[in-house]
């Protein structure tokens, strides 16, 4: 880990963001965190010689490392945590290459054309945008910064950061194939993801507040070639939303491991229950939205309204989304907006699944 | 951790997709599926790594002094040296004595091919022909079945494929319990091609409830670890 020394102004914990209202909040090259210390320029090479000595003393320990690590339970905490990573990256790169694209070469007058003028119907034409986003929710965080960054209105962005992931044509699909007796599924996954994705949209126009929202600050690249531009989005994004993808696999990943199956059938029994249950798990277990379906089709045990409410909740909070939502918006946002959804997406999804299934 | 470091580590990265999408190592984690996605997130990872390298030698830039990059970055060492160094093997009998067994209706039991010869099953259909259809097609064959060893804390035995739609994160086990001649010593995590027949005795998950099929053993023998570590046919 970087050595912290004195003198930088960032703050010290791994996962903390810049604070809002902090000295760096106007300065365009920080963010979140950072190489403490800026005066001195001998410490530059210390992050890569860190990385080199970190790499070395792994390889050199590595017998110790795998002995520690061989324990059944161990084995298989490593095993999810590398699956969620070698599954989730392939789209987080998709994901990041689409916000660089609309960074660098999308001008921000084209966004102003193609939303409505008025934010209220802003929000549902984008939510409805999401449908066009082929990829897991990894994807729709970065474009979402993007369109943020490119002058899109914070709540019609927000109504696609939660619709994409659930809304797509692959999901859906996914969804009809997992539930092949039931396709009404299908209709009441689309019709409930939409509605908490507006209303979210709507509650941030009315209620959000800008300084909620650490602007994604990031290096200006003005004055810089439009590849050199292209490039350092991508790399930033990926090291940034990377880093906090981990943080999110890694507890994912302790609570596959450490929550029992036998809860799970306790819940079954009672309606309330269920629904709030499934939704918890569905964030705890931060399963990729092309995949949930299958998983909510074999909890038999539940009632249809209770997995639609895994299938609702999971795509729009999950822990791995709430780690990438707080690097990307800050942690004041992600405070916020986390638990709102989470209790928007509950509430949404029980009613539609009263009406429909 | 400044741009030179970040640049190592994506490159790093990179490579280690790169490795794990051109061995069977990726099968490990996630469907066979991803493969052309791994392989692409990992070229553009180098490509990202390179590019980085190309235009700071083209523009030596001086904010260099500068510029601060996100600490959590440093995480991203974490997967590389997991892949890299360890290589956790593909989820068995641990995670599939902690989970009950996935079993659902299939949509259809198509007719299985006729003959004396052991008939090959996967074990997901065995159990959803002999738990949803009373083992009308099973009756009088000899039958086939890999799977690996699972034992759950009153020691008994049971051959395991566990099932995945996406990554491991998401994989669930089928279940069949053993009886017969199970062979004296049975390993967890050994895989075994087991020969034998039908037998309409069933029991419950101790995890969920749900239903387990017999198998009555004839033969067992060990096998390798199949190519493909996971069943990826079950609910597709």
């Amino acid at each position: 880990m970087p050595s912290r020394t004195t003198g930088g102004t960032g703050p010290v914990a791994i996962t903390k963001t810049v604070p809002p209202g902090s000295a760096e909040r106007g300065d365009p090259e920080t963010d979140g965190g950072g190489e403490a210390g800026s005066g001195e320029e001998g410490r530059y090479l210390n992050s890569p010689l860190l990385l080199t000595l970190v790499l070395l003393t792994a390889v050199m320990f590595q017998d110790p490392i795998r002995g520690a690590l061989a324990a059944p339970v161990m084995q298989s905490w490593m095993t999810v945590f590398v699956a969620v990573m070698v599954q989730a990256l392939p789209f987080l790169v998709l994901g990041v290459l689409l916000s660089a694209a609309i960074a660098v070469f999308v001008p921000p007058s084209f966004f102003a054309r193609a939303l409505p003028k008025r934010p209220a119907l802003a929000v549902p034409v984008a939510g409805a945008a999401g449908a066009v986003l082929p990829g897991c929710e990894c994807a729709s965080v970065p474009v979402a910064g993007a369109l943020v960054r490119r002058g899109v209105t914070p709540a019609a962005a927000l109504a696609f950061l939660l619709s994409a992931p659930a809304i797509n044509p692959i999901v859906l699909t996914a969804t009809a194939v997992a539930f092949p007796g039931n396709p009404e599924m299908v209709l009441a996954r689309f019709v409930a993801s939409l509605l908490v994705a507006c209303s979210m949209g709507w509650l941030w126009h009315r209620l959000g507040r800008t300084d909620w929202l650490r602007p994604p600050a990031r290096a200006s690249y003005e004055g810089r070639g439009r590849g050199a531009a292209f490039w350092g989005s991508v790399r930033h994004d990926v090291t940034h939303a990377g880093g906090f993808l981990v943080i999110g696999a890694m507890a994912a990943a302790t609570l596959k491991a450490v929550v029992p199956a036998q809860w799970l059938s306790v819940a079954a029994g009672n309606p309330v229950l269920s629904v709030l249950v499934l939704a918890v798990l569905a964030v705890l277990l931060s399963i990729c939205s092309e995949a949930d379906a299958f998983v909510a089709a074999s909890l038999t045990q539940f009632s249809l309204t209770a997995r639609l409410t895994f299938l609702v909740v999971g795509p729009m909070i999950d822990l791995k989304l709430f780690a990438m939502q707080a690097g990307t918006f800050g942690r004041a946002f992600a405070l916020r907006f986390a638990p709102a959804t989470f209790a928007l997406a509950v509430v949404v999804s029980a009613l539609t699944g009263s009406v429909l299934l | 951790m400044n741009r030179l470091a970040q640049t190592a580590l994506l490159f790093l990265l990179g490579a280690t997709l790169l490795h794990a999408g051109t061995t069977d190592l990726y099968l490990r984690y996630v469907k066979e599926g991803l493969r052309p996605m791994v392989l692409l997130a990992g070229a553009v990872l180098i490509a990202t790594a390179a590019a980085t390298l190309w235009y700071d030698r083209r523009t030596p830039a001086d904010d260099h002094h500068r510029h601060r990059e996100p600490r959590v970055s440093w995480l991203l060492a974490l997967p590389v040296l997991a892949l890299i160094l360890v290589a956790p093997p593909a989820l068995g009998s641990y995670s599939a004595a902690h989970t009950g067994t996935a079993l659902t209706k299939p949509f259809g039991f198509p007719a299985l091919p006729t003959g004396d010869a052991p008939l090959r099953l996967a074990v997901a259909d065995y159990a959803g022909r002999a738990v949803y259809d009373g083992g009308r097609s099973l009756r009088d064959r000899r039958l086939k079945i890999t799977g690996f060893v699972t034992l759950d804390r009153e020691g008994t035995p049971y051959l395991v494929r566990m099932g995945l739609n996406c990554c491991a994160a998401d994989a669930q086990p089928v279940k069949i319990a053993l009886t017969g001649a199970i062979p004296p010593v049975l390993r967890p995590d050994t895989w075994l091609e087991v020969t034998g027949t039908y037998t309409p005795r069933r029991m419950k998950d101790p995890v969920n409830g749900g239903p387990i099929p017999y198998l009555r053993v004839t033969t067992a023998r060990p096998v390798p670890t199949p190519h493909d570590p996971y069943d990826e046919t079950w609910n597709t």
